[in-house]
């Protein structure tokens, strides 16, 4: 799960990390008077989205006076920003961070990750700040950093001390670098964080240290102990057709195609997507069901898909282990009659009882096209697909 | 026979008395696996299935000599359950709860390893379907009637996938000597690796099929081990083709982060080390076949 910026600036200033002074805005005229509270003559006017890349869509204004500010918050108030991490739709903004501007001597680049190769919290520091981590890796892999902390006793000082002395920091402000690695890791321990980066991290020219940015990411899993980071949740932020299906308790990832797919498992549903555009087609999601398939999941599941008015066929392919295809096939009429599906519907039922399954399934008297194998799933789904689309433009 | 599980195994279930810990630990004891007891903290005295309920998997390994032990236990108590386990001398643990924070599981690799390898407990899961033996033993929560009894091994990520394969295989006569699943979180137990150097020295294991997804290095690490080590044959098959980078795919650890990730990056170093590659997910039997097919020609 994601947060803004001014929420991972607001948590990580709890830990010893300077941040500068800074308001939130939800109008041009509540920006002006952030700035006015404020004080100085420089101030930074930033959209709230969950995407870095904000300066090059325009999510990121210098401004030096009220009408700037208010002209700057007007623009970006209401509009939906394209990043390369957005996707072509964009994010709405419907906050703004309104910061004094610093005067910036050098830039660090600062990431804490969950380093899957140790299975232990990584550091990645660069002296080439301000650019995104693969930018650096490629254009400058010698200035990166890199340390990992034992879980068992935590991220120690001198680790601190040596990434500071390898970022070149000054003597002066060693203290303070060692200070901001810490409150930074311990930050990350105690939210369950699974990402947290400081890009760039400024050296100022009154010297001092401070997250010009920060972006935070947390374990999902980890979020029933961390009550006060899930309240942090903002829905504006996410593809509202996974905001529907997880509200429902299913795991849904919105796609660009038009198969709609049900399937139980998270692996067998990336494989069945395969199959579809290895048939020729492209999926719209990946929906896991998860163990069951109920009457009522598949139900919430055929509601989750439709939702998507690109779907213009659904494909369920279910591997019933635990429970049984035939009641698995009769769950499927059962919501097929309460839902109503617009669409070409395939099913391919796998497993215990898979012959009883297709029996009720073809006896039903519902439309379902039938598939017995993973191949033939997909190619009925493509081929189902096409002739929808054909009759729809005809 | 197989790796880690057989029938003479003494398995104990952990979260025994709750729903889904009963309604599996009756399902292996139907299949033949032997099931010893179970423990769930503050029940200990109880009996329950006809068998003995401990307050502690200590008390339980004293009482009844279990080697192994599977985890029901929910997420938010799960990663103590196993570190239980380690200490209390357990030489299998297999853990299907999904839902387990990473950071816990970084803390469970840690404590693991402060036993000398030689002692140190195997780890299954979290996140995963278990391991079953066919015809012998079951530890997890997949349909035993889908696996016919065999000399192929399997390691996968996932559970359904993994039955389309064993299924696709069975339709062709094909059977398993052990499958594993090692789970779709970030931070899991034994890795790809970890069993592939069981199943080479397994004298009942012919050949493997490796099931893995997009997200982590693990595929790339079995790759070039299968490489320098492996001397029967590796099938591999890697799904989330179609997957866009940046996104998780249901399981906590499908997500492309950094290179070598993909499907496709995952399949060419897999091609690389000289491993045979499962074009698509409906071709599992007949790739296995082929390679089964080629090994009697050459012998």
């Amino acid at each position: 799960m994601d947060i803004h910026e001014y929420q991972a600036k607001e948590l990580l200033s709890r830990y010893q990390i300077h941040i500068p002074r800074g308001g939130l805005a939800y109008s041009p005229e509540q920006a002006a008077y952030r700035a006015s509270e404020i004080g100085g003559d420089r101030w930074v006017v930033k959209a709230q989205i969950h995407s870095g890349a904000r300066g090059k869509a325009g999510g990121i204004k210098l401004c030096s006076s009220d009408h700037e500010i208010a002209e700057a918050a007007d623009a970006m108030l209401g509009a939906k920003l394209v990043t390369h991490q957005t996707g072509p739709q964009g994010k709405l903004v419907s906050r703004l961070y309104v910061e004094e501007a610093m005067d910036i001597e050098r830039e660090i680049y600062l990431g804490f990750v969950l380093d899957r190769k140790s299975e232990r919290i990584m550091i990645v520091a660069s002296s080439s700040g301000g650019m995104e981590i693969e930018e650096i890796a490629e254009a400058e892999p010698d200035s990166i950093i890199r340390a990992t902390v034992d879980p068992g006793v935590g991220m120690q000082d001198f680790q601190a001390r040596e990434i500071a002395f390898g970022l070149g920091i000054d003597n002066a402000l060693v203290g303070r670098a060692t200070q901001t690695l810490m409150g930074c890791y311990r930050a990350f321990v105690d939210y369950d964080a699974s990402m947290l980066e400081i890009n760039p991290l400024v050296v100022t020219r009154r010297g001092d240290l401070v997250a010009l940015d920060a972006k935070m990411s947390f374990d999902e899993n980890a979020l029933f102990r961390r009550p006060q980071i899930a309240e942090m949740r903002d829905k504006s932020q996410e593809d509202p057709r996974e905001t529907y299906a997880s509200d429902r308790g299913l795991s849904y990832v919105g796609l660009d195609g038009n198969i709609g797919c049900i399937i139980n498992g998270a692996g067998l549903a990336m494989a069945t997507m395969d199959m579809i555009k290895i048939a020729g087609g492209e999926p719209a999601n990946f929906l896991d069901i998860g163990g069951g398939a109920s009457p009522e999941r598949v139900a919430k599941s055929f509601r989750a898909v439709l939702r998507d008015k690109n779907v213009e066929t659904i494909l369920v392919n279910i591997f019933a282990g635990i429970n049984r295809c035939d009641w698995v096939a009769e769950g499927v009429i059962k919501a097929l009659r309460e839902v109503g599906v617009p669409v070409p519907l395939v099913v391919r039922l796998s497993g215990t009882n898979m012959e009883e399954g297709r029996r009720i399934l073809a006896e039903s008297g519902e439309n379902i096209i039938i598939a017995e194998t993973l191949a033939e799933a997909a190619e009925k789904a493509v081929g189902a697909w096409r002739s929808y689309t054909a009759t729809k433009a005809a | 026979m197989s790796i880690l599980l057989d029938k003479n195994t003494r398995v104990i279930v952990q979260g025994f008395t709750g729903k889904i810990g009963s309604f599996h630990a009756e399902d292996m004891k139907r299949y033949g696996t032997n099931v010893v007891g179970g423990v769930t903290p503050g029940k200990g005295g109880h009996t329950h299935l006809g068998l003995p309920v401990f307050n502690t998997v200590k008390g339980a390994v004293q009482e009844t000599g279990a080697e192994a032990s599977i985890v029901f236990v929910p997420p938010p108590f799960a990663a103590d359950s196993i570190m239980e386990a380690a200490d209390a001398g357990i030489r299998l643990c297999v853990c299907i709860t999904d839902g387990i924070p990473s950071q816990d599981m970084t803390r469970v690799k840690r404590y693991m390893r402060r036993y000398r390898f030689e002692d140190r407990m195997t780890l299954i899961g979290p996140n995963c379907a278990g391991m079953i033996t066919p015809g012998e033993a079951l530890m997890g929560i997949m349909p035993g009637s889908i696996y016919l009894p065999g000399r192929i091994g399997i390691v996968g990520r996932s559970g359904t996938l993994g039955y389309e394969a064993a299924s696709q295989m069975k339709a062709l006569g094909i059977g398993v000597s052990t499958s594993v699943g090692i789970g779709g979180d970030p931070v899991n137990g034994s890795s790809f690796k970890d069993m592939l150097e069981l199943f080479e020295k397994d004298p009942d294991t012919d050949a493997v099929l490796m099931i893995g997804e997009i997200g982590g290095p693990q595929e790339a690490e079995a790759a070039l081990w299968a490489r320098d080590h492996m001397k029967k044959p590796l099938i591999a098959y890697i799904a989330g083709l179609s997957a866009p980078k940046g996104r998780r795919m249901g399981h906590a650890g499908a997500i492309i982060s950094a290179f070598g990730e993909s499907a496709q990056e995952k399949v060419e170093i897999l091609k690389g080390a000289g491993v045979t590659i499962v074009p698509t997910p409906s071709s599992f039997g007949e790739t296995v076949a082929d390679v089964l097919a080629a090994m009697t020609k050459a012998a």
